[in-house]
Order: structure tokens, then sequence, then C-alpha cells
């Protein structure tokens, strides 16, 4: 594919990136997609609007978040300089708010009196319930009876929280599940509810709309390394599941030619075992959840489920936008078993101090792959998206540790 | 409209049929391959004699997520049973042996579609008998996936109305629709809420002031004498999940339809469809 003068257009108003994306929901849905359509496009090109999003993301959770030099790191892969971004710092303890925070924003202008969400890990999940006792709105949020098992710390923050929670069972009783039985919530309560989905995937306008208030990440990130190091990075990483923290990190640099993007997804027991979350490495584009992407699929159309370490990891597709940008080839998209992310999650808990979950802790294995053969002025920044308190059972389980 | 973008089939034909007749059709729903596709093809061939007016055949997909927990579950037994596309359009050619009368609509998600591939699979479809098509996640914003290319291949492409779907949008909708239109007179999934027969008329009379297609409506219609309600103010009436809970209900230990499972849903036809060619007596 030749070179694109701007990489940072889409979607089109079709709510297309290419093939990808689009509003593939069923009728009873459309409406209310086109509503949400709407009202963004309003909000987004009003000042008032950002004006209130960036008061929240100063005062409430916590922004801008620190770029940070791991040192420790940095010597003992012995290469290139790396750079954390301290999205685990944000109230709540992931990049998950500033979505949170934007969507609520514009369920309040639309005079939506009720919110749901679906989750996986729980980090959304935790996110939207926060937001909703933040304005005083009441919240469902729909997850899969294997992660409510497996998350449990997340499920009673959310119960704190005032949030319903709702085990789903239907299907495999995942992250898939959750959002089908959210997706069904909606279209049986159009009148008052507002769906906040927590990554940048699903109908238009989600996947552009999610998106952008993801970006605060990478346009801080910009503004850091300048004051920082006087120039921007020289490689950007981070994990993928449905990629919004991904795609926050990468947009502002998209048209960066200098600047080398990768994404990083799950590869589970490994691509080859057939028990991984890598849709762009292991998948093939279909249609799911009111998008064209790629998927993990069978060879009928029928979606399966993935294996991750990390739950939050652990969806069949990924955000529409990302299938497209791995068919440019503006981005590469590579893969972490959840052998090297364990690895990496107890490297950056002994070297810097910090307990990384397990979703950035595939991005920090990739950096251990990449960086000591690197020379000591590449610039590396790493988006650390969450912290691991939720993953210190799980880890501890693997790990063998009493 | 031009008459090229509304292709005259089996379903066009028995709707003028049971327009001559002065009554409404009824349109039954099963998912292919539930709970077995050896068991799910014999209770189709004897499902026009029973009474359906129309079949809707569901193919079988892992997230139906328009379907109420009824329908989910048996598109699970079918995928579980080892249903798969090309078994479903082997279901419709074998019906077709029988019976080359009775209009059979496809009705599904998209996704099993496309990785089929459209072209091949519009090709299989129209070749086996297959007269319209309903993708449930295909609205009239994503016609040219399907939509339109049904249409070129002589099949009507069903579309869905909904509550939601207001006299602005609903141009929209019936602009490419062919065969009939489809009500769901819900705000919901399938098999959960029941319609109110009174604001099924007044949405039915919105619907004809935008389209002289017939319409049918379902979502929510259980019993036969919900059905005759329904067949006084439109032109089908259309039960699934109430039929496939027949199914659910009658399986062993094993999930193997037990004897007498057939006689149990043709009679839930016959009786729906009493209700619905009485109605207007």
């Amino acid at each position: 594919m030749s070179k694109l003068n701007t990489y940072r257009e889409g979607p089109d108003e079709t709510g297309h990136f290419d093939i990808y994306g689009g509003r593939y929901v069923a009728e009873t849905l459309m409406p209310l997609i086109l509503e949400v359509q709407e009202a963004w496009d309003k909000a987004k090109n009003d000042v008032a609007y950002w004006d209130e999003f960036n008061r929240y993301m100063k005062h409430y959770v916590g922004r801008p978040s620190p770029l940070y030099l791991a040192e420790r790191l940095t010597d003992h892969f012995g290469g290139a300089k790396v750079y954390f971004k301290r999205d685990e710092l944000n109230h709540t303890g992931a990049h998950k708010i500033n979505n949170t925070i934007g969507q609520i924003l514009l369920a309040k202008r639309m005079g939506k009196g009720r919110i749901i969400a679906e989750t996986g890990a729980g980090q959304h999940g935790v996110a939207t319930a926060t937001v909703c006792a933040l304005f005083g709105l009441p919240c469902v949020v729909y997850m899969g009876e294997t992660d409510v098992k497996r998350q449990r710390p997340n499920v009673v923050r959310m119960k704190m929280l005032g949030a319903e929670i709702v085990p789903v069972t239907a299907g495999t009783g995942t992250l898939k599940d959750a959002m089908n039985e959210a997706l069904r919530d909606w279209v049986s309560n159009v009148e008052d509810t507002f769906y906040i989905i927590g990554t940048a995937a699903g109908p238009h306008p989600y996947p552009a709309m999610v998106r952008d208030f993801q970006c605060v990440i990478g346009n801080e990130t910009k503004e850091q390394m300048m004051e920082m190091e006087g120039r921007l990075p020289d490689t950007c990483i981070a994990a993928i599941g449905g990629g919004s923290n991904a795609i926050g990190l990468f947009h502002p640099f998209l048209d960066d030619d200098s600047v080398n993007l990768i994404g990083v997804e799950a590869a589970g027991h490994g691509i080859e075992t057939g028990e991984h979350c890598a849709s762009l490495n292991g998948g093939r584009p279909g249609v799911l959840h009111g998008n064209r992407t790629y998927l993990l699929q069978t060879e009928d159309g029928q979606i399966v489920d993935g294996h991750s370490i990390s739950a939050g990891l652990d969806y069949p597709g990924i955000g529409p936008e990302h299938s497209w940008l791995r068919d440019t080839g503006r981005v590469n998209y590579v893969s972490i078993t959840d052998k090297e992310a364990l690895e990496a999650f107890q490297l950056c808990t002994k070297k810097e101090g910090i307990i990384p979950a397990l979703e950035p802790s595939h991005a920090l294995a990739h950096v251990a792959k990449i960086a000591p053969d690197l020379p000591k002025d590449h610039l590396i920044v790493m988006n650390l998206c969450g912290r691991g308190d939720k993953d210190v059972d799980a880890v501890a389980g693997y790990l063998g540790m009493d | 409209m031009t008459t090229e973008s509304r292709p005259e089939t089996r379903i066009t034909r028995k709707f003028a049929a049971l327009k001559a007749e002065g009554r409404a059709g009824l349109v039954t729903f099963l998912t292919a391959g539930d709970p077995t596709p050896e068991a799910s093809e014999d209770i189709l061939l004897g499902i026009a004699e029973a009474g359906a007016d129309l079949i809707e055949i569901g193919m079988p997909f892992s997230d139906p997520m328009a379907d109420g927990p009824a329908i989910q579950a048996s598109s699970l037994r079918a995928l579980k049973a080892g249903m798969t596309l090309p078994k479903t359009l082997e279901i419709v050619r074998s019906f077709r042996k029988k019976d080359d009368d009775t209009p059979i609509i496809l009705m599904g998600y998209f996704n099993p579609i496309y990785i089929y591939g459209v072209d091949r699979f519009l090709t299989d479809a129209r070749e086996a008998g297959i007269d319209g098509l309903i993708v449930v996640d295909l609205p009239p914003e994503e016609e040219g996936e399907l939509c339109l290319p049904a249409i070129e291949a002589g099949l009507n492409f069903i579309y869905l109305t909904a509550p939601t779907t207001d006299d602005k949008r609903l141009p929209k909708v019936v602009k490419h629709a062919s065969g009939f239109v489809y009500y769901v007179s819900i705000t919901g999934i399938t098999g959960t809420k029941s319609a109110d027969a009174g604001q099924v008329g007044e949405a039915v009379a919105r619907i004809r002031r935008h389209t002289d297609l017939p319409v049918a409506v379902g979502f929510g219609i259980k019993t036969p004498d919900q059905a005759a309600e329904i067949a006084k103010v439109a032109d089908a009436a259309v039960v699934g999940s109430a039929l496939v809970q027949v199914i659910a209900d009658n399986r062993d230990e094993n999930g193997a339809p037990l004897p007498g499972t057939k006689d149990k849903v043709l009679e839930l036809v016959g009786a729906l469809a009493d209700g619905v060619r009485g109605a207007r007596n």
C-alpha cells in the first residue's frame, strides 16, 4: 500500500477506516447509534465540552500522568533509553478513566439517566462505576461469569461504588458475551440508557470517540518528550486488547514518520497453539459487535474465545482502526506469550518498584526483546497503562507463591 | 421503485395468495441444526403441512446479539451439534425436493455469510431454493454488503423496522426492502416482552404509509391467541422463541431430542396456524 499524506483523518463519514469499522447493528439500535453520533459531532466541536473534560482530567484523574525515565531497567537492558508513560497513576489505576469521563459527559449532555457498560478485567467497569458515582447515575456492569471469579477485587470495588454487577453466563461467559449482553440491555432500554463502551471498538462513532478521549496519552507524551529530550521518541509501544490505550498513544504520532509504533498482542500459550488473543496476528477480518475488524473465528465464521493470562486482553476482536493501521503497515503488531509477560511483570516490580498490570507487562516484555540491541540514544516510550494490584493474586498463583 | 429492485419470489407469490384468501400468514422460525442436524431437518420437513405459510430458518451464530435466551441457546445447541452454513443450505435442498412452494427465508447475522463469501453464498442460496434473507446486523447503512447484491441475485432482502424507527428514518429502511417488512414489535430482544396489539396496529399503519409491502410482525408473539391478535392488524405473525422452547424442553440428558418432540413442535405450529387463520372471521 502506498504511503498516505495523513493517517489521522479516519474514519470516513460512514464510520469506515477503508473496509474496517462501520455500523453493523440491529435496526432497533441504529437510531440510538445515530443519536450518539449526532451528540458526539456537536460535543467534539464545542470548546466548553473539552474545557469540562480537561478540568476533570486535571483535578479528578490527576493528569498529566508523568513520563518517567526507567533508569534501572534502561541499565538492565543496556541499550535504548526506556520511558514509561505512567497512566497507571491515574485515578482508578488505568487509562480507562480518560474514556469514561468523556463518555459520561456526553451522556449527561444527551440527558440519559442510566449507564451500562461491559467489562473484562474489571478496569473499565471500575472506571465506569466511578464516574457514575461522581455524577450520581445508576450503573449496570455486565461481566462474564469467568471474569467475575478471576477479578474479584475489581468486582468488590464496583459494588462499593454502587454499581450493579450482572454476571453473564450466556455463551462462554467472558468479555465478548458481556458485550453481547450489554448490547441486549441497550436494545431493551433505548429511551434512558447510554452505553459506555470500554475500548476503541464497536459501531461508529465509538472507535473514533474513544480514541479521541485516549489521545490525551499521546498528546502529553509528545509534549513531555520534547521537554525532556528536545525531540520526539523513536519508538512507542503499547499492549493491545481492544486497543484503546495503544490508539491513544499512537494516534498523535501517526504522521511523524520517524516514530516507530508497535502494538503488542497477547499470544497466550503461543499463537501456534491456537490459545491466544492475537486477532491481528492470528485472526482474520469479520463482523462482530457493530464493526468489521480482525477477529478470532472458525472457518465457518463462528467467533472463538481467546486465551490470555490477562483478562484485559482476552477479547476475540480489536478496534477497527488498528486493523486498518496493520494493513497500511504504519503500525507494527507483534505478540507476547503469557510466560514472557509474567517475566516482565516480575522484572518491573523488582527493578523499578512498580507493580504493573499484566496488560502492560506484555508491552514491557517486547521492550525487553528490542531494547538491548538498540543504541543508547534511542528513545522508547512504553505505555504503562494500568497498575497490577488487581493481578497480584493471579500472579502469586502462577508463581506458586503462598 | 423499479420492479427489478423487488425480485419476484415464492414470498411475493405467497403474500399475493394470502391477500386473495383474505387472511394473514403464519411465519415460523426454527434454528437450523437444533437440537441436531438430523432432527432439525425432520421437523422442518413437516412444518408447512402443519400450517406454516412461510418458513424462517435461523443460521446459527456464536454471538446472536439481538436474540433472547431461547434463541441464543438454540444457536449454541446447533453449533455444538456441528451445524454449519453449508449444512443449513443442505437442509433447504432436502426441503425443496418435497416442497417447491413454501417460501424459505434465512435469518441470521452477517459474519458467517461474509466468511463463506457473499457471491458464493448468494449463488448457493438461490440454487438451494431460498427466497429471502434477514440479516439482523446489516441496517440500510451497510446495504452495499449484501442487500444490493442479493436483489441482483433475485432474492428478497427483508428489513427489520423497530419502534425506534421513526417516520424520518422509515423511508431509508424500506427503500430497498422487498418481500415484506418485518416489524419488531418491542424494543428488546427476541422472546422476552410481549407487544400490545393496539400499539402494533398503529405501528403497522404507520409503516404502510411508507410502503405497499406486506408487514409481518414478530418478537414476543408466543401463543395462538397472541398470534391471532397480531393477524388482525398485520399481514403475518412471526413466532420463533416459543417453538424453539419446545425443542429445548424435550431433550434427554445428552441433548438428543426425546421421542415425540417433532409432534409437539408441529402441534404448536398447528395451533398457531388455527389462531392466525381464524383471526379475521
